[in-house]
């Protein structure tokens, strides 16, 4: 009796533990600027926000769940197939995803498309699920794919804001700085600092490539935990 | 260690699941697809004749029954083939698009047949005793196709206005063709003939339009989609030439 009551509040428990795997992958283990992973879609759907924004629900939906139904089935996943096993579940919600979204917003799924696909290939879903969900319980890995996810979606929002901002001198579509690019004839309205001239190299996946490594530069010099002793 | 029974039973069970799981979602979410799609690709056409829809009216913003209503009240379609002839609705439906109608046509099927045996697409937007003639164009950009609609005035010279999509054009750079509504923009207006008749199509000329009666700004840093992008409105448009001739 006095056991089931214990585990029945152990289940959805929110003590300083859940709140550290939610937050710790968003600072100290951040799957992009520490662990180094999904580095591939941070450049390629870095350009606009969003898309960036819509992808980062998208993978925080894909991490959670993929998390939470392998950490409900570990105990019975045979050891050989494990990894097809994991595939499987992250396919299904990869396309659950994509069905959803072409029936909410079909514009946006005709943008995404490919790369909603791509999520299957995130190393980060994966290896949450063989580092983390594969031995704990299934409120602790939905916690950690939710948190893996937000710390990989974070990354991905604040790159594509520098990239849409001086690649294209706009936020979220609405012109801020600079005026309108120079191929195009009919200049509307000009937005502050109009002399701003559009990089085009922000535009490239390159920039991605510094931006991310800039973010880890910055990151590094203010966590002193991150810093390697060795 | 597991029996390899136990292994299979697993793998089987799973798959059975995740398949029923899938096919379900997909039968019960097809309907609104395929309306989302019909919507998507009506708004691209009329996207193509939004100067004429009033001001400062965007077809992308259009509520989903205004967009029927366009369709039902002021458009006419046709399905023409590679001599400018009429085709018939049996015909259509018959190469396999059911509804049988212009905007049934599937244009990647159709760019993967000889071109004198293509059907082609044509949507005639009528309002106040003027018409408007918007072809369907398909080509190739840098990563995979791209596709527009182009409005022609009843001159069958002067382009009214464009609309672009692509498959999988870099965003921010050839994605621009569709993202960038000043890009489209700059097609209002241009002819598709130069001074002395001759079919020019439209050029998108890098580095900046020479002939402003037929040619408009490349996109910067896109050079192959632009290329792309106007190989198809050459090969586009002059597909059409034998029916606009028959019309004239």
């Amino acid at each position: 009796m006095a056991e089931t009551t214990i585990k029945k509040e152990a289940v959805f428990a929110f003590g300083k533990k859940e709140r550290k795997l939610l937050t710790d992958p968003l600072n100290d283990n951040n799957p992009i600027t520490v662990q180094v992973l999904g580095i591939c879609s941070a450049l390629a759907v870095t350009t606009l926000m969003k898309p960036s924004i819509i992808m980062a629900i998208a993978v925080v939906f894909v991490t959670a769940f993929s998390n939470l139904f392998t950490s409900l089935l570990r105990k019975s996943i045979p050891k050989e197939v494990r990894m097809i096993v994991q595939l499987v579940i992250i396919a299904t919600l990869v396309t659950v995803v994509e069905l959803t979204l072409k029936a909410v917003d079909y514009p946006i799924y005709k943008q995404l498309s490919v790369f909603i696909g791509l999520i299957i290939t995130n190393c980060i879903v994966m290896g949450r699920l063989e580092a983390f969900a594969m031995a704990n319980t299934p409120w602790k890995s939905f916690l950690d794919g939710v948190g893996n996810g937000m710390g990989y979606g974070i990354i991905l929002i604040i790159v594509s804001f520098f990239r849409e901002l001086l690649g294209k001198g706009s936020v979220l579509g609405y012109k801020l700085i600079g005026s309108s690019s120079e191929a195009l004839i009919n200049t509307q309205e000009v937005a502050f600092m109009s002399w701003y001239q559009n990089n085009n190299l922000m535009v490239l996946p390159a920039s991605a490539m510094f931006l991310i490594a800039i973010m880890i530069w910055v990151h590094r010099s203010y966590n002193q935990k991150l810093i390697d002793v060795s | 260690m597991r029996s390899t029974r136990y292994i299979y039973t697993f793998v089987l069970i799973m798959t059975v699941v995740v398949a029923l799981v899938l096919s379900s979602m997909n039968t019960v979410l097809k309907p609104i697809h395929m309306k989302n799609e019909a919507i998507f690709n009506k708004k691209a056409i009329l996207a193509a004749v939004q100067s004429q829809l009033g001001d400062n009216v965007k077809a992308d913003d259009l509520p989903d029954d205004e967009v029927l209503t366009i369709f039902d009240q002021n458009i006419t379609q046709y399905v023409v083939d590679y001599e400018g002839n009429p085709v018939s609705k049996e015909a259509v439906i018959a190469r396999g698009y059911r509804g049988g109608m212009a905007e049934h046509i599937d244009m990647k099927k159709e760019k993967k047949r000889p071109v004198e045996e293509r059907f082609f697409p044509v949507f005639v937007y009528e309002k106040n005793g003027q018409k408007v003639y918007i072809i369907s164009i398909r080509g190739n950009g840098l990563w995979d196709e791209i596709w527009g609609n182009i409005a022609i005035k009843d001159d069958f010279s002067t382009v009214l206005g464009a609309s672009f999509d692509h498959q999988a054009e870099t965003a921010g750079l050839g994605a621009e063709i569709k993202d960038n509504p000043e890009f489209s923009k700059q097609f209002e207006g241009k002819s598709i003939y130069d001074q002395e008749g001759k079919f020019t199509s439209i050029v998108v000329r890098k580095g900046g339009a020479k002939n402003p009666r037929y040619e408009v700004d490349a996109i910067s840093g896109a050079t192959v989609t632009c290329v792309g992008v106007t190989q198809m409105l050459y090969d586009g448009i002059s597909n059409y030439l034998p029916y606009f001739e028959s019309l004239q």
